[in-house]
């Protein structure tokens, strides 16, 4: 059985993973499945490939019609990124797409969210299955008040993932997050007594210890300083190669620095004075902000608004 | 070696629907929450079946001879037989408990709250003794009685013993309450008083204590709801002697109705029973609407911070 | 002194800043408030000096070793002997019956509001469990007799049929009082967790569960283990459901729990609500006793209160 290897050429892999390659071979009997595959290196005329698509999309809650018609379509092993001022739907789509909604009561979804062409809403899918495969990542580090170990094991314990070896799923979690060197001597030690940043590298470590697909992260650096912030960019065009990312952020500077695609919503009043939140425009991250089609995109990205 | 689940590299649709659409450990789940549901279920239907049985049993007894007559000993004369006496005795006991541990209560949880210093030792053997005394059983504070207020300080078994065992047995519930209702209150509210100069005595009566009254309020319906289906104190302080005149003075014996409940449920014919039931049912009544309006009272309370 | 709180839209320029005349008002308040709360020091105070002259009289007549270690209680036979342990086995019997249903129906019941109930059901139904809280204890006793014993018999098979009294019915009744009191603070206490932490397990995949099971339970520990040491005292410290329905045996230890047999507190309750001579042996083996339950319940108080600070501090 071969390990999961994502089919996209890598792009120049940066020295920081090269490090991660040569230290957790040193440990691994087997290949490394984290944070760098084996495959070749090739250039980066990349064949983006949409692996989850959003069609005609929109979110209710109750009777309030929250976001309206929202299309995108989010590339493989890239880095999109969604933007705009607060309140305008962005945090709702992304709880949408891996069905964090369903538990919000009232919560509704129309349109279409598929993953891999499936449908994420048909009536028999699980959501726990779609959630093993799309994970998230929280604004505020969010770690169970167990040890840092109990914490990575804890996804692949719940989700019966037979491990021979738990020690080393953890710890290549943990490499793969870029914070084993901080805590391999403490695994026992409570997760409550890391840093802000830390922490969220351990929520980061938790979610990617259950091998998923994509990787969603709502506001993830909003909460910490900006070393920490610089530290999570980073880890996040490391783990771009493997997984999807798709982060929703406040922060302008941080989708630019760090996204190959990005969404700009805003938000609008319709007719009947309600306010809802759209999409207006979807572009590589270059595009966007060097010369966006959208009058209101170029508005929020040069400060004038937002 | 790990196996992990997305070993094989999905590419067709049918094989990603074949995955998302793959349900395991569904029966665990049912069973979990079926579980969970009948404990509730059982919780809930053995409590009112208990109640739905003592209103079937009490049902040819509730009437006005209730409380319009006395209990009586003689089995001619159980047709006509009531409670009045516990009755009046309750109202007794209970107006002279609220009178002694409502006053007592919220100074002490005001003491507790805005004046001690919760770094002095004594304040904290202070709060821990009523912690404690929370969970002394009840049956405890009938001895206290007994030796001190009823001996030692002379009151014998009286309304006026019976109160103050009663309101001791119940200080820490009005203690706890209303220290609660007044951690309640923001501190944004006693800044404000103290920054217009007000004494720490002027900000606690004048914006404090008005702000925590429904709290406050809760918990003393609590207490005395709590003090009047109190049966076992009162039976160590001698109260289980049959009493069929109304107290006219504090110093008077006395009945109460959860003690007549007792008194008639020591006796074998039928016909008592079925008063007991009543009795009960009597009881009941009283202390579920003293409750019901504690909870409205704090959830209305609640809802609007 | 000038009060200079006369003058409005002046500056206070007359007075000193001296503390004038509001001062003695507020050191008799506060007088006032720390004799109310010496009350309950006095209390505590009173509960010990009640229970230690006649235990020590007690104790002068009947040996400590001979007390705690013996195994009858027949103050009124011609070989006089008590010895506490019948008294105190047939309380832990009853306390383990009753928890060994209140604590599975309590922790299952709060579960499901907590997790698993609409929002709506919540609110109405946690009102009505702690409504249920308050039903007097003699209403149980009253039913353990009158209703649950003979439904017990009924459907009892075998030979030996549960006595008029016994510890069985006592038990259950006991367990259905404790349910709405466990129930609730551990609702309380697993309502508190945070909902981040369920997000992030829900995003992991894992069932509902799986999320009550193995996150927000171990997460509520402190105040669960709060609400079951609040139940086994309530249960030790009960009497009438015990005194009405559990039995008055108490000659020797009974561990047949569809037999009756006298608990601590209906001990107490039973001899004190007689007719005994004040200062005579009998009198005296009241407090004997309420001194031994007093110190128990103290030790799972203070033992509740190290629990709970345990737990929390793990946890934050």
């Amino acid at each position: 059985m071969s390990p999961y290897q994502p089919q996209d050429p890598l792009v120049n892999v940066p020295a920081s993973s090269q490090e991660v390659i040569q230290m957790t071979s040193a440990t691994a009997e087997r290949p490394v499945r984290i944070s760098a595959p084996e495959a070749v290196l090739e250039p980066s005329a990349a064949r983006p490939e949409p692996i989850v698509e959003l069609d005609d999309v929109n979110v209710y809650y109750g009777q309030y019609h929250a976001v309206r018609h929202t299309s995108m379509q989010i590339q493989k092993n890239r880095i999109t990124a969604m933007i705009g001022p607060s309140g305008c739907g962005k945090s709702s789509i992304l709880r949408a797409i891996n069905r964090m909604n369903d538990l919000i009561p009232g919560a509704r979804v129309t349109g279409s969210i598929t993953y891999r062409g499936q449908d994420v809403y048909a009536r028999d899918v699980d959501p726990i299955e779609v959630r093993r495969r799309i994970g998230m990542v929280f604004q505020k580090p969010n770690p169970f008040p167990k040890s840092i170990y109990d914490n990575v094991a804890y996804g692949p314990r719940i989700n019966g993932m037979r491990v021979a070896d738990m020690d080393d799923l953890v710890e290549e979690a943990l490499v793969g997050a870029a914070l084993w060197d901080e805590v391999k001597d403490k695994l026992k030690s409570s997760a409550l007594a890391l840093s802000g940043g830390q922490q969220q590298r351990l929520c980061i470590a938790r979610t990617i210890a259950v091998r998923p697909d994509v990787i969603l992260m709502d506001e993830p650096c909003s909460a910490l300083d900006p070393i920490a912030t610089g530290k999570i960019e980073e880890l996040m065009r490391n783990l771009a190669q493997t997984y999807t990312i798709v982060i929703v952020t406040h922060n302008m500077q941080q989708a630019a620095r760090v996204s190959d695609y990005t969404a700009f919503f805003t938000a609008e009043v319709d007719a009947d004075g309600e306010r809802y939140g759209r999409l207006v425009e979807f572009a590589e991250t270059q595009q966007i902000f060097t010369d966006p089609a959208d009058p209101r995109t170029a508005d929020y990205i040069s400060g004038r608004f937002g | 070696m790990s196996t992990p689940v997305l070993a094989d590299d999905p590419s067709t649709g049918s094989e990603v629907a074949a995955m998302l659409t793959r349900r395991r450990r569904r029966g665990g789940e049912l069973l979990f929450r079926t579980a969970l549901q009948l404990c509730l279920l059982i919780a809930f239907a053995s409590l009112v079946a208990l109640l739905a049985w003592v209103l079937i049993k009490g049902w040819p007894r509730l009437d006005a001879r209730l409380w319009q007559n006395m209990p009586t000993g003689l089995i001619s004369r159980l047709d006509t037989a009531g409670v009045q006496s516990a009755l009046t005795g309750t109202l007794w006991v209970i107006s002279l408990t609220a009178a002694i541990c409502l006053p007592i209560g919220i100074l002490s949880a005001i003491y507790l709250e805005e004046y001690a210093d919760n770094t002095r030792w004594y304040n904290r053997v202070l709060e821990l003794n009523i912690q404690n005394l929370a969970g002394v059983p009840s049956i405890i504070f009938g001895i206290l009685g007994l030796g001190i207020v009823a001996r030692a300080f002379g009151f014998g078994f009286s309304v006026k013993t019976a109160a103050i065992v009663l309101s001791l047995l119940v200080l820490p519930v009005v203690i706890i309450a209303t220290r609660e209702a007044i951690r309640a209150v923001p501190q944004s509210i006693r800044q404000a008083s103290y920054a217009l100069g007000a004494t720490k005595w002027q900000t606690v009566s004048r914006q404090v204590l008005p702000a925590a009254v429904p709290g406050i309020a809760t918990g003393a319906i609590l207490a005395l709801s709590r003090a009047i289906g109190e049966a076992a104190p009162l039976l160590v302080l001698g109260a289980v002697t049959f009493i069929t005149f109304n107290p006219t003075s504090l110093d008077d014996r006395y009945s109460t109705l959860p003690i007549q409940i007792y008194t008639f449920i020591g006796r074998p014919q039928e016909e008592y029973t079925q008063l007991a039931a009543a009795a009960i049912v009597l009881l009941l009544g009283i202390v579920l609407v003293m409750n019901s309006i504690a909870i409205v009272l704090r959830n209305r309370f609640e809802r609007r911070r | 002194m000038t009060t200079s709180t006369d003058r409005i839209g002046g500056p206070a320029a007359g007075g000193t800043l001296r503390r004038g005349r509001r001062r003695p008002v507020e050191a008799l308040v506060k007088g006032l408030l720390v004799l109310a709360a010496l009350v309950s020091v006095a209390t505590t105070v009173g509960i010990v000096v009640a229970l230690v002259n006649p235990t020590v009289g007690f104790f002068g007549e009947v040996g400590i070793v001979e007390f705690l270690t013996g195994t009858k209680w027949t103050p009124t036979f011609a070989q006089r002997s008590y010895g506490v342990l019948p008294l105190v086995v047939a309380t832990l019997m009853v306390t383990v019956i009753a928890l060994s249903l209140a604590v599975p129906l309590g922790l299952g019941s709060a579960i499901y509001l907590s997790e698993y109930a609409a929002p709506r059901s919540r609110r109405v139904l946690k009102p009505i469990l702690e409504l249920l809280a308050g039903v007097p204890t003699v209403v149980y006793g009253f039913v353990a007799l009158f209703a649950l014993n003979p439904l017990l018999r009924q459907i009892w098979p075998g030979e030996q049929q549960p006595a008029f009294q016994n510890l069985l019915v006592a038990g259950i009744a006991m367990g259905i009082m404790i349910v709405p009191t466990v129930a609730s603070v551990a609702e309380d206490a697993m309502s508190a967790v945070p909902r981040g932490l369920r997000e992030a397990a829900y995003a992991l995949a894992s069932s509902r569960m799986q999320v009550s099971v193995r996150v927000v339970v171990p997460a509520a520990m402190s105040g669960i283990v709060a609400a079951i040491v609040l139940g086994i005292s309530r249960a030790i410290g009960e009497t009438m459901i015990v005194t009405i329905a559990g039995g008055l045996v108490s000659d020797s230890i009974v561990w047949n729990p569809i037999e009756g047999a006298a608990t601590m507190t209906a001990f107490i309750a039973s001899i004190s609500s007689g007719d005994i001579p004040v200062g005579s042996l009998d009198y005296n083996s009241v407090f004997a006793v309420g001194s031994l339950l007093f110190l128990i319940t103290f030790a799972l108080n203070a033992l509740s209160i190290r629990l709970v600070r345990r737990f929390r501090e793990v946890y934050e």
